[in-house]
């Protein structure tokens, strides 16, 4: 099958590469970009451990095929952490037993960071729908919701002292 | 919010202290089986069964060995040349291979296996496979697989549909029978199907080495290790020609990756006949039509009872639907709860009557709660049976039956030796928590009021840490009195500790975590052990069969770490500091007995003053080794192999203590039933536990949470469903429904803390919790919601196009 070239930009750093036009994006950013990170779980859309944001929406990669993401910007779980310190969203996973075996934790993180940059005070049901897409078989989603909660109060605690 | 991990403290047990695995976790910097790179790796694709019986006639697979990328083609006839059948736990002569060799029996079974430089090649290349297939009649249910004389045989030469049947009677149900006031049945009772379907799924990766005839294979397995045995047997190796290695990360297990192994022999089998390392990652619709499931079960229980609600005895009688093939550790889910079939309940006198039955269904295993989750819903659904018969409360019933605080340690009419618990200050406070007269009153007026609410309640004994003896109760006392037997017993552990020479301590537990926070829990005891702050304690979960000391019954399973898997480490521990002492009593010029630990530092009891760092002493055991005290050797570490004393065989009557410590759950519950859709919305939910000690109250939080999500799942959405012809319907989850945020219910926790006496900490297993109540609770809810109509609750999940039916049935009688 014929390869595509692929040059787009991942975490800030361009990276180019070949792949079959049926390359998934989840795929192409685990063997060739080489970021772990990203989770497979289901690979048919309903498990939502491999969501990245592509040009800043929150995409699932195992839906999308890598020539599709040509010319764009991805951000994965690897970008979140900034300097070796744990963004503030992460910080409140940590804080409050958001995960467990870690596994869907990606996908919640990007789907959660994308909540929390158009609402900056969701409530706990705007927060249940937000995440209704990732399924997570350890925590039983309690902490999850309360992790994202509690990063939304850091995020506008640190809003109102800038 | 959880404590920080840098502070020092006098206790770290006990405290919500933050997660050490979580800032790689976080980060995206785990390392899971797919993470692995190996140099030249290829990759597998399975073809799998359409049928759910059929005759394999013939593989024509020159297509897709001669597409380019494929290196090879496995199928059953060489699986049976280069593999032997599994050694089971069941005298049946069943044939189990890793691949189906002549006969599919399930849809899903693997049938071929393409090895190719990439997995979307190694897909291509399975489609391009013909098979012919000579379809057979197939059996699902396995009351039908035993009782029909019509049903199809799965096995010729086992001649039957039983793998296993076994009549196990504790005290003489006769004379309870003969003294009841009534006696009270459940009718017939049908638990599904379902399974955790952690979001990771099943993955291997395996080796050959030609020079040394040996096996080395990667994968999320998470034990128990009795499994390395069992697949040296298939691959016809000894045990030093196999290495497993298990990664730090796996992505949930929750039981279902200890059935992995027959996919690790299998791709055992393809690196042995391309020559080349192979991995596989199962897919989604692989793992939910073929990995593994919990055991579904049909049964009849019965009950010999006294008019003031006094249960004297009870019968049960069991089929257990095991699938194509009893795979091993099935039928452990008939047994895995020998010592606590009585649950939480006093009576003397039972029977069970019990099946493991093998049917054109996917196969069964370990499933969080294991053997446990159907054992309760039957007995729960019971106890509310006699409750309604002699008109008493649900609660009153059981509080009335419970075996009561003043009786532990007690030992159960089966053998079970309950540790520690106060059943009913457990009961007592989850109906405070749910103010359980109020709710009443509450139900009252919304009767009143034309709507459907209902309140349960269930209790369960939780039982942790198996004795593997437990599975060979499935033997006749007769077998197993046979000459040469050599007896199963035990549960042991192994936690090793040692100092570097820098003063920082370093643990390792072969207890294959799966996100349940081990290397957390183990740091805070070791910290505590050796007065250390938690961030100074390394724990390295990452296993290896050929450089771990290890068991058979290793692992992470049975809720055991908290059991076994704290009680080796934290001895370990304290074998370190004993040494810690020994080493610092000259220095000090003090006896070791007058010495203690904390903030990294030894000091002298009652003048904390006089001290001298942890760091001094690993600095004397490491790089002076030679000036030591007398009789001591080098270095600083301890290795702990931890069992328990009652871990032992079953007794000539079928008695076994098959658990070592056994936890106590006490559920209400209180549900609104929509009549216009039947749907089920859960009002409230309350679940106390007694774990014993709690060595991390939020990790503690999080296992109860998960497991009652995962119980609720089962009772209401999940269901591994099959249509007549044995298709398979729940292959994506689009068809099966894993519950998301929005169904999650809320839960309030409670706890009571009974320490184990038989656990160094007092500590108790708490990774399966309401998964074995959630059903219970769920189905009593229910039944007692919809008792007004006279519809009884008999099967699971009771999703809304159920009750709805059940509904419009009632209505078309003129009831409702
Ligand atoms: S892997 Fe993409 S949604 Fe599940
Ligand atoms: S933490 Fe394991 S699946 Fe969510």
């Amino acid at each position: 099958m014929s390869m595509h070239s692929i040059s787009l930009t991942i975490n800030g750093k361009k990276f180019e590469g070949q792949a079959e036009a049926r390359k998934l994006l989840s795929d192409f950013i685990r063997e060739d970009i080489g970021l772990t990170g990203t989770h497979v779980g289901c690979e048919h859309g309903m498990c939502g451990a491999c969501t990245v944001f592509i040009d800043g929406v929150g995409v699932r990669s195992c839906l999308t095929f890598a020539v599709q993401a040509d010319g764009t910007s991805i951000e994965t779980v690897e970008s979140l952490a900034k300097d070796g310190k744990l963004s503030p969203l992460q910080e409140a996973f940590w804080e409050n037993h958001g995960l467990q075996c870690g596994f869907c934790t990606p996908g919640m993180l990007i789907c959660a960071e994308e909540l929390l940059r158009e609402n900056k005070n969701p409530t706990e049901q705007e927060v249940r729908l937000a995440i209704s897409g990732n399924l997570c078989r350890c925590t039983g989603y309690h902490h999850i919701v309360l992790s994202i909660l509690a990063a939304a109060k850091k995020l506008q605690g640190a809003a109102q002292a800038a | 919010m959880a404590a920080t991990t840098t502070e020092t403290a006098q206790r770290w047990v006990g405290r919500s202290v933050k997660r050490v695995e979580d800032p790689r976790l976080l980060t995206g910097r785990g390392t899971y089986v797919d993470d692995l790179h190996l140099a030249n790796l290829h990759q597998a694709a399975i073809l799998r069964s359409p049928h759910a019986h059929a005759r394999i006639r013939g593989i024509d697979a020159s297509k897709a060995e001669a597409l380019p990328g494929v290196v090879g083609v496995v199928r059953g006839k060489q699986v049976a040349e280069l593999s032997e059948a599994f050694p089971l736990g069941v005298a049946a002569p069943v044939r189990y291979y890793s691949c189906a060799v002549g006969k599919v029996l399930f849809v899903g079974e693997p049938v071929a296996v393409v090895v190719a430089k990439d997995r979307y090649t190694a897909e291509d290349a399975c489609d391009l496979i013909e098979v012919d297939y000579e379809p057979l009649p197939c059996v699902l249910d396995p009351e039908k697989a035993v009782e029909d004389p019509t049903a199809p045989i799965l096995h010729e030469n086992v001649g039957s549909n039983v793998a296993n049947h076994r009549v196990l009677h504790y005290g003489d149900t006769d004379k309870a029978w003969a003294e009841a006031d009534l006696i009270v049945k459940t009718g017939r009772l049908v638990f599904p199907k379902y399974g955790s379907t952690p979001v990771e799924g099943y993955a291997a990766a395996a080796q050959w080495d030609p020079l040394n005839q040996a096996y080395t294979i990667w994968s999320n397995f998470h034990g128990p290790f009795i499994m390395h045995p069992v697949m040296c047997r298939a691959l016809g190796v000894t045990e030093d020609r196999l290495r497993f290695i298990v990664p730090p990360d796996i992505g949930g297990g929750f039981g279902i990756k200890s059935s992995v192994y027959p996919y690790m022999t299998l791709m055992a089998i393809c690196a042995r006949v391309t020559g080349l390392p192979v991995k596989w990652i199962e897919d989604r619709r692989e793992h939910l039509v073929a990995s593994s499931s919990g055991t579904d079960r049909v049964s009849y229980l019965e009950a010999a009872v006294k008019k003031d609600g006094t249960i004297l005895g009870v019968r049960m009688k069991i089929y257990d639907n095991c699938g194509g093939y009893i795979r091993t550790p099935e039928p452990a889910c008939l047994y895995r709860a020998t010592g606590n079939y009585s649950g939480a309940y006093l009576f003397q006198n039972l029977k069970m009557d019990q099946y493991a039955v093998m049917t054109n269904k996917s196969l069964t295993g370990p499933n969080r709660g294991y053997g446990c989750q159907q054992l309760y819903f039957g007995l729960e659904r019971l106890v509310d049976q006699v409750a309604y018969d002699l008109g008493m409360d649900v609660a009153e019933v059981r509080l009335k039956n419970l075996i009561p605080a003043g009786a532990f340690p007690y030992t159960t009419p089966s053998g079970g030796i309950y540790d520690s618990g106060d059943y009913s200050k457990s009961v007592r406070l989850a109906l405070d928590m749910a103010k359980y007269d109020e709710l009443r009153k509450r139900q009252t007026a919304a009767r009143a009021s034309g709507k459907l609410y209902g309140i349960g309640v269930a209790t369960a004994v939780d039982p942790s840490v198996t004795n593997m003896a437990y599975i060979t109760v499935a033997w006749t006392p007769e077998e197993r009195a046979r000459k040469g037997y050599l007896p199963k017993a035990g549960s042991s552990e192994t936690g090793s500790v040692r100092i570097d020479p820098s003063g920082k301590a370093f643990c390792m537990v072969n207890t294959t975590p799966e996100g349940q926070g081990h290397e957390t829990a183990v740091s805070q005891i070791v910290a505590d052990e050796l007065g250390m702050a938690i961030g100074d304690v390394h724990v390295i979960t990452e296993f290896d069969t050929f450089t771990r000391t290890w068991s058979i019954t290793s692992g992470s399973y049975s809720s055991r770490f908290a059991s076994v898997g704290a009680s080796a480490v934290a001895t370990a521990a304290r074998r370190v500091k004993e040494k810690v002492l020994k080493i610092a009593a000259p220095m000090l010029e003090v006896n070791p007995q007058d010495l203690d630990v904390r903030d990294s530092k030894v000091f002298v009891k009652g003048s904390p003053e006089r001290s001298v760092p942890i760091r001094r002493i690993a600095g004397q055991a490491h790089w002076s080794a030679t000036l030591l005290p007398e009789g001591l050797e080098p270095g600083l570490q301890a290795t702990c192999m931890f069992n328990f004393p009652n871990a032992k065989p079953p007794d000539e009557k079928d008695r076994v203590d098959s658990s070592q410590t056994y936890g106590f759950i006490a559920e209400v519950m209180g549900v609104e039933i929509d009549p216009a859709t039947g749907e089920v919305r859960i009002d409230k939910y309350v679940t106390v536990h007694d774990v014993g000690t709690l060595i991390n109250p939020m990790i503690v939080e999080g296992q109860v949470m998960g497991g009652a999500l995962h119980g609720v799942a089962g009772a209401l959405y999940e269901e591994m469903a099959y249509d007549e012809s044995g298709q398979f319907l729940a292959a994506s989850f689009m068809d099966y429904l894993c519950p998301t945020a929005m169904e999650a219910p809320p839960i309030e926790i409670g706890h009571v803390v009974s320490p184990s006496p038989f656990t160094v900490l007092g500590s108790k297993g708490c990774g399966e919790s309401s998964t074995m109540t959630a059903p219970a609770v769920v189905a009593n809810a229910i039944a007692d919601a919809l008792r007004p109509l006279n519809i009884a609750v008999r099967e699971l999940p009771m999703t809304p196009n159920k009750v709805w039916k059940l509904l419009q049935e009632q209505k078309a009688k003129g009831v409702a």
